[in-house]
């Protein structure tokens, strides 16, 4: 019964969002506010519907309903209580239902927190949306319907995929998701402002929290993605450049291009048809994303739908979307004109570069995905594109880009004084040096040139995030500080991420070292000052899989450092084998050990590794975040809405 | 300089710079990318001995033989043909005799292939989709009794 109030409250979202999109579009065109109100209460209604939707599926799973065959298929009787509600998302049709109550969530949030927009603007947005829902929904109620009932029913479920039952995997999608979906909204205010005409300062003011708020979702997606990756399957690896992991990365690109340039547009009312164009891509991006991990295209862990029919729904659905978007944008595009000059030496010209290099880098990525499938297409033969290519294409681009951002803070908008600006970089960018040179020597006693390189656009990059607070504290003391924007916060968190993120990348990619060796018990094996020694291997059982688990005790100089428990699992429900690394952590360096396979004589092949600095990628990436969060909190949003609210209050009905 | 002309820069500097990213894209993609060899593939044509290919294909029944160290060694093979391979390192999780798997390495002149990597995937009736590709026939279905036989025996 539950199920079928599932798919009722699906079918009954499919009808609001109907009404969500040509109500208040109606209201637009006839200039009549009662019709464009009701997007407001559509988006909220739409939203209550797909929770409660999302609450039956998760009902289904808790209650270990096998009647339902995506249950059935991805949990098991014996999956922790966790991982069954994790299990909602942990394939095609439950995370396609997460990413409806993501999109719905946005819009029912547009609906609360932008009353202050013009109605015609809220309705426009609104139905933007709505349209977006009704694709989604349709593509959910005919190709993938995740209450779909068999029968007969199975005794017990089929298990959720081993891979994916890890504390990080819980949360992974779920960011991941708000991330990309996050972006239909900026998507949205850029259609609206296509078909409005309108594009100026308050456009771009009400842009950025929702855009920052979809960007920071999404890298902190990215980061955990990455984390559950090392622990889980990597073997150690952080990045593989793998397709799907592309799919998710490229609207991070543009989308950080597109956070900037809504800086210029609404400071200096400048590159507006640029912003509304990354707008766009940057959606674009993420249905591409969804088109290719859901096509089942790809050859990936990620890529678990294989049916055709849905790969053909989602590229029709990206083609209609795009078409539409393009060609609102090049009909309307050229209305809107720049309020100023350009120079090159501001802060506008500067973050011009800095979006030039990060789409050109979106380009370069997006071009090693397609081109193995285009190939493929063409019947011209299976190729595949490994990670060389992107290192040697995206690290060239990137490189820049930690030097630009180094002149955030010291280059104003309009005009910067060349002589003003080299005084304020001037010791920064001597301690980067000194310290980049230093820095590989000290804490590697090795000096590698490209180490010494990474390591001062990495100090540069965070040294210059400093200097916005240093000197308002130099200026004012303690006032200084505390009466600095959460906008000017957020970027320098976020730019201090950056360099801690390069920082970690350059060590962890130069200075690691890594082993394969064979270990018996009481064997042991030395790699760089670490004594790894095997001390046994014991049978071991958790609630759904049985294990070897070895104990390794790492020591260095005969000083105890840590016991690990590396475990080689057996997940009983599939018969499936999952290695389950461990890792001992400080800031400064990982130690991984990996259980590989048993050879003979109690002997096990073993994976030993002493990663310097990994730990700053992923904190590099979570300051980003955090960044993330100040900058879209600023109080000059509110304040904007606050002033909006009383302004509109006594004329409300004018608007 | 008008605001004509700085857009033209600005849309000019943008278009050479697509170009150039799209040629070192190229460039790198040629030098980098993999095409997947089945063993039949080999049989019919070596790759040079410098090109690292993909070689996909099923690991035939009793062929591993494991060495000093890590070292294994183990025979991959396709409907009609069979290719050496070696390999020093860990194998995944999921690699089994009768199993499809995918390796990255190159085809010495000796005709054995050294794998840098082995990878393989999913449950026991995961096959590599470029090789289940190449194994079915017009009706659309795996059909091939000849690879049974060389992965069973």
């Amino acid at each position: 019964m539950i199920p079928e109030l599932g798919h009722f409250a699906m079918l009954a979202a499919f009808a609001v969002a109907v009404i969500q999109f040509v109500v208040p579009f109606a209201g637009t065109w006839k200039r009549e506010p009662r019709w464009m109100a009701v997007g407001a209460s559509a988006a909220q209604a739409q939203f209550a519907l797909i929770l409660i939707a999302y609450a039956c599926l998760t009902w289904a799973f808790v209650e270990r309903d096998w009647s339902v065959a995506y249950v059935a298929a991805n949990a098991h009787s014996q999956l922790p209580l966790m991982y069954r509600i994790s299990a909602v998302w942990g394939a095609h049709e439950g995370s396609m239902l997460l990413w409806m109550l993501m999109l719905t969530g946005w819009g029912a949030a547009v609906s609360v927190f932008s009353r202050s927009l013009p109605r015609d603007v809220q309705a426009q947005v609104l139905a933007v949306l709505g349209a977006l829902c009704i694709g989604f929904l349709l593509f959910m109620l005919l190709t993938s319907n995740p209450f779909e009932r068999h029968f007969p029913v199975p005794e017990d479920g089929r298990d959720l995929n081993p891979l994916l039952q890890d504390p990080g995997l819980v949360v992974h999608p779920p960011l991941l998701y708000m991330g990309y979906v996050g972006f239909s909204v900026a998507f949205a205010f850029a259609i609206a402002a296509l078909i409005g005409g309108r594009m100026d300062a308050a456009w771009a003011r009400w842009t950025r929290p929702w855009t920052t708020s979809a960007w920071l979702f999404l890298t902190l997606g990215i980061t955990l993605g990455s984390w559950w990756a090392y622990h889980e399957l990597g073997w150690g690896g952080w990045w593989f450049w793998d397709p799907v992991e592309n799919a998710s990365f490229l609207p991070w690109l543009v989308g950080t291009a597109l956070i900037h340039s809504l800086a210029v547009s609404e400071k200096r009312g400048l590159l507006k048809s640029w912003t509304v164009l990354l707008a766009i891509l940057a959606f674009a991006l993420s249905l591409l994303g969804t088109f290719l991990v859901r096509s089942g295209i790809l050859v990936s862990v990620h890529a678990f739908a294989t049916d055709p029919a849905r790969g053909v729904f989602i590229l029709a659905f990206l083609g209609i979307v795009l078409g539409i978007a393009f060609s609102l944008y090049a009909w309307r595009a050229h209305r809107f004109v720049a309020d100023g000059e350009f120079a090159l030496l501001s802060r506008e010209g500067l973050l011009l570069l800095n979006n030039v290099f990060l789409v050109i880098a979106a380009a370069a990525v997006l071009i090693g995905t397609l081109y193995p499938l285009i190939v493929d297409a063409l019947g011209l033969g299976k190729i595949s594109v490994g990670p060389p290519y992107f290192n040697a294409v995206f690290l060239p681009l990137t490189a820049p880009l930690a030097v630009l951002i180094g002149l955030a803070s010291v280059i104003g908008w309009k005009r910067a004084g060349r002589s003003e600006v080299l005084r304020r970089l001037r010791w920064p960018a001597v301690l980067a040096v000194v310290g980049g040179l230093a820095l590989p020597w000290l804490v590697e006693q090795k000096l590698l040139l490209v180490a010494a390189a990474g390591g001062m656009l990495a100090l540069w990059a965070m040294l210059m995030a400093l200097e916005e607070p240093w000197r308002r504290w130099r200026a004012r003391g303690a006032a200084g500080l505390t009466q600095m924007p959460r906008g000017i916060w957020g970027m320098t968190l976020a730019h201090f991420g950056i360099g801690l993120w390069v920082l970690g990348v350059t060590f962890v990619s130069l200075y690691s070292i890594e082993r394969d060796v064979r270990l018996g018990p009481g064997q042991s094996t030395d790699l760089a000052d670490y004594r790894f020694e095997l001390l046994r291997v014991e049978p071991f059982s958790g609630p759904n899989y049985d294990a070897d688990r070895a104990v390794v005790e790492i020591t260095r100089d005969g000083r105890h450092i840590a016991e690990l428990y590396p475990e080689k699992r057996l997940y009983r429900a599939q018969g499936s084998v999952m290695t389950d690394a461990a890792v001992e952590h400080s800031p400064l360096r990982d130690l991984y050990v990996a259980l590989a396979e048993p050879l003979d004589n109690g002997e096990w092949a073993m994976r030993v590794y002493v990663k310097p600095m990994m730990r700053l990628v992923w904190l590099g990436g979570v300051l980003m975040a955090l960044g993330g969060v100040l900058a879209a909190s600023d109080r000059r949003y509110r304040l904007a809405r606050m002033l909006r609210e009383s302004a509109t209050v006594p004329g409300g009905a004018t608007a | 300089m008008t605001k004509r002309q700085q857009r033209m820069a600005a849309i000019g500097a943008l278009v050479v710079g697509l170009g150039l990213a799209a040629t070192l894209g190229f460039t790198a993609i040629r030098k980098n990318m993999m095409y997947f060899y089945t063993p039949s593939d080999v049989a019919a044509q070596a790759p040079s001995a410098d090109a690292t290919i993909r070689l996909g294909g099923l690991v035939v029944a009793g062929s591993v033989r494991r060495g000093e160290g890590l070292r294994v060694a183990f025979t991959v093979a396709d409907c009609e043909s069979e290719v050496p391979v070696h390999y020093e390192g860990i194998l995944p999780d999921l690699f089994r005799e009768g199993q499809g798997i995918v390796a990255t390495g190159r085809v010495g002149t000796d005709g054995v292939f050294t794998a840098q990597e082995v990878l393989a995937k999913h449950d026991e009736e995961y096959m590599p989709p470029e090789l289940a590709e190449k194994l079915t026939d017009e009706n659309g279905k795996h059909s091939c009794a000849e690879f049974k036989r060389v992965v069973q025996s």
